[in-house]
């Protein structure tokens, strides 16, 4: 009954969609008033029946419902409550739903506070974003849907792949929708700008706090995503090129661009028609790593072979939103950019190789990731794009974006003197080549020349964000606005991501070592020694967990507890790795196999400053939610529409 | 500078440093290529001399073995057609076992035996890498599925 319940809750709000997409979008065009007063009582409906069929879906896993075909294939009532309610996203149909009630939030949030927005944009972009809920909940209830029967119901369920019983992986899915769907809105805002045919800068100030927060979001799930990845899969790697992983990198690169091509379009009126595309971009980018990472097809096209009608329907989506975006785009856009002109050395340069390098490495990690399916599905062979390949086309764009970062910051809209500039920067630019040069060398000897100019890199985009501020502190320069601030955090977390990756992806030391119980290993300077290993019970898995101590110069330094763990419903195994994690390194040590004789297989890692990586990213996301707290953006409309460039010129934004 | 040609020279300078970036990432994206091919195919020399390739297919029943107390292990992949036996050092993947599919990236020793760098294991929650399936399917052995995946 419940499960019935909920199905018709979905699809009443699959009704409330259609109705939020027809009477706003045509009322606007007809200026209708009472049709487009209907716009925000159908979102607030249409996340009321969402919100309710997600809660009765919740509870048919809450209650070990397994006559319901989702809850046997990813949950069992031995699993703990708390995965049992994550366990609602652990398969396909219900994270779809996830997505779309997240939808609904984001058209919720968007409803209520564009009251000072012009009524045609708002009533616009909710019924955009009606459109693309009805699309997906049609999807939902004809082919995914997530409260199929499975009769007659079986006993127990198939349980929840263990990987995925982890706070971490729990949290990483809803954190990651959240931030592509956040991206809708940013979508949504352009499609109803391309509509009105009007696009200004008060238009790009409204947009600016919906795509930074969705950019938030994905890259807190991102990071989540990488700290998950570098604990649970047992290999102690942050990041694997796996197309999954690009599938979410992607849209965040595009996004990234998105809120710099804003940021222009704000302050200088210019950059509209990338600032439209890069937004549709990153839309069509997320909708694209929803569907290819939950269909399978990322790993095999055939995946669609399997069930054709969901492939169809899904390539039919994709369609319709991409391809009449872009249909939009082409028939609006010539003549909406005004030809104001800006010097070589202006913010504006710097923002535009900003936009072009984040474009160029999303364009070829998406060949690196689509190639292999576009040959596998003409069946001329199957081929993966290896590791190397992703490393080089990211850093060969992204080296010179960060010493481009570095000053940027800097220079001043429409026209920059660059001996000024140079005097500004003389400082921190000496400073940043001198300590990373040192530091580096000192802390951990020799490396290649690239590990210096990364180190380096990273410095010096940290000392040029913090340049100002600084200043500021002593009383100088002028007076910071909240997205400057913000900015410059999100950069400074730019450089410490940076630094995390250079030192350790050089100077990790992994090995793979054979170990009897009682018996010492050397690695990093660290003295290893497996104490013991014993059997201990879990609430759904039994374990080994190995006693391992670590000292140096005979000081303790760490004791860790390795597990191997067999889950007893899926009978699969599991390493939990012992991590002893620091600011300067992580030591990591996972058990292996019983390598006979007594001796087991472990793996010990030394993994300097990786911290850093997902500290750098949660700096950057705090950046981001700053910028958002900006005042401005909930300035009335009538004081935003004053004149404001000329007396800008040399603020940043 | 007229602003027309420092315009002209900022469209120069972009293009060059893409056309750079471009040749240099197809160079990369050439070099790193990596095939899969089923032992059979391995055994019938398709994959080019001294190329790293990924080898995938069962793990023979039976066929692990190692000196006890080693990390060095020798197993034999094999497509139900042929056999292919296969060396490795290090940490198994925790989803690797006898009579289940193994994808495995390294290459051939000139002993005629396949030097594994890295033995991958999904993680998704089907065992079977669809390589390895959609290969057994081809050869008229289909996998059954796990239930309810």
């Amino acid at each position: 009954m419940i499960p019935e319940l909920g199905q018709i809750c979905v699809t009443l709000a699959l009704c409330l969609a259609v109705v939020q997409t027809i009477f706003p979008l045509v009322g606007a065009h007809r200026h209708r008033g009472p049709w487009m007063a209907v716009a925000r009582p159908a979102a607030a409906g249409h996340f009321v029946f969402l919100a309710i069929g997600y809660g009765l879906l919740t509870w048919s896993f809450i209650t070990n419902d397994f006559s319901v075909l989702a809850v046997a294939s990813t949950s069992n009532s031995a699993l703990p409550l708390m995965y049992r309610i994550a366990a609602v996203w652990g398969g396909h149909e219900g994270s779809l739903l996830l997505w779309v009630l997240l939808l609904a939030i984001w058209t919720l949030a968007v409803s209520v506070s564009s009251r000072r927005l012009p009524e045609e944009l708002a009533v616009r972009i909710i019924g955009v974003m009606g459109f693309i809920s009805a699309g997906l909940l049609l999807y939902i209830l004809s082919v995914s849907n997530p409260f199929m029967r499975l009769l007659p119901a079986p006993p127990d369920g198939n349980d929840l792949n263990p990987l995925l019983q982890d706070p971490a992986m729990a949290l990483h899915p809803p954190m990651l929708y959240t931030g592509y769907v956040g991206f809708a809105v940013a979508f949504a805002y352009a499609i109803a700008a391309m509509l009105a045919g009007k696009v200004d800068r008060q238009w790009a100030r409204w947009a600016r706090p919906w795509t930074t927060a969705a950019w938030l979001f994905l890259t807190l799930g991102i990071a989540l995503g990488s700290w998950w990845a570098y604990y649970e899969l047992g290999w102690g790697g942050w990041w694997f090129w796996d197309p999954v992983e690009n599938a979410s990198f992607m849209p965040w690169l595009i996004g990234t661009a998105l809120i710099h091509s804003l940021a222009v379009t704000e302050k200088r009126d210019l950059f509209k028609g990338s600032t439209l595309l890069l937004a549709i971009g990153a839309f069509s980018l997320s909708l694209l790593g929803t569907f290819l990472v939950r269909s399978g097809v990322l790993v095999s096209v055939h995946a669609f072979a399997s069930d054709p009608s969901r492939g169809i329907f899904i390539l039919g989506l994709l369609v319709v939103n991409i391809g009449g975006a872009l249909a939009l785009y082409a028939w609006r856009a010539p003549g909406l950019d005004r030809n104001a002109g800006f010097r070589m050395v202006s913010r504006e340069t710097f923002l535009l190789v900003n936009n072009v390098l984040l474009s160029i490495a999303a364009g070829l990690i998406l060949l690196g990731t689509v190639f292999p399916l576009v040959l596998d599905a003409l069946e001329m062979g199957k081929i993966s794009v290896g590791k190397p390949y992703f490393d080089a086309v990211f850093v060969i764009p992204m080296l010179p974006l960060v010493f481009a970062t570095g000053i940027g910051m800097h220079v001043a809209w429409k026209n920059s003197d660059p001996g000024q500039l140079l005097r500004k920067l003389r400082w921190p630019a000496i400073i940043a080549v001198v300590s990373g040069v040192l530091l580096t060398a000192l802390a951990w000897g020799t490396g290649p020349v690239l590990t210096y100019v990364g180190v380096c890199a990273g410095i010096w985009v940290i000392l040029s964000s913090l340049r100002d501020p600084v200043m500021r502190l002593f009383g100088k320069g002028p007076r910071m606005t909240a997205s400057t601030v913000g900015m410059q955090l999100a950069h400074a977390g730019v450089g410490l991501f940076v630094i995390g990756v250079t030192v350790t992806s050089t100077y990790s030391i992994e090995t793979d070592q054979s170990i009897v119980p009682g018996e010492t290993k050397q690695v990093a300077g660290y003295t290893v020694t497996l104490k013991e290993l014993q059997q201990i019970q879990g609430p759904n898995y039994t374990a080994l967990r190995g006693d391992v101590e670590i000292t140096r110069d005979g000081q303790p330094v760490a004791r860790l507890h390795p597990e191997k763990r067999i889950y007893r419903v899926q009978t699969m195994p599991m390493t939990e790795a012992g991590i002893d994690a620091g600011l300067s390194r992580d030591l990591f040590v996972a058990l292996g196999d019983d390598l006979g004789n007594n001796a087991w297989s472990v793996r010990i890692q030394y993994k300097p400053m990786i911290r850093f990586i997902w500290f750098g990213c949660i700096v950057m996301a705090l950046g981001g939610l700053i910028a958002i707290g900006d005042r401005r953006y909930r300035a009335v409309a009538r004081q935003a529409d004053a004149p404001a460039v000329s007396g800008t010129a040399a603020r940043p934004a | 500078m007229t602003p027309r040609r420092q315009r002209m020279l900022t469209v120069a300078l972009v293009l060059v440093g893409v056309g750079l970036a471009v040749g240099l990432t197809l160079q990369a994206f050439q070099e790193n290529l990596l095939y899969f091919y089923s032992p059979t195919q391995a055994l019938a020399g398709e994959p080019p001399e001294g190329r790293k390739f990924r080898l995938g297919g069962l793990v023979e029943e039976g066929s692990m073995s190692r000196q006890p107390g080693e990390l060095k292990v020798s197993f034999v992949v094999s497509d139900l057609e042929q056999s292919l036996p296969v060396t490795y050092e290090g940490v198994l993947p925790d989803l690797f076992r006898e009579g289940q599919g193994v994808v495995a990236h390294g290459y051939m020793e000139p002993d005629g035996t396949f030097r594994a760098e890295e033995v991958l294991a999904k993680h998704d929650e089907n065992y079977m890498a669809p390589e390895v399936a959609e290969l057994l399917a081809e050869q008229g052995h289909p996998v059954k599925e796990q239930a309810a995946n």
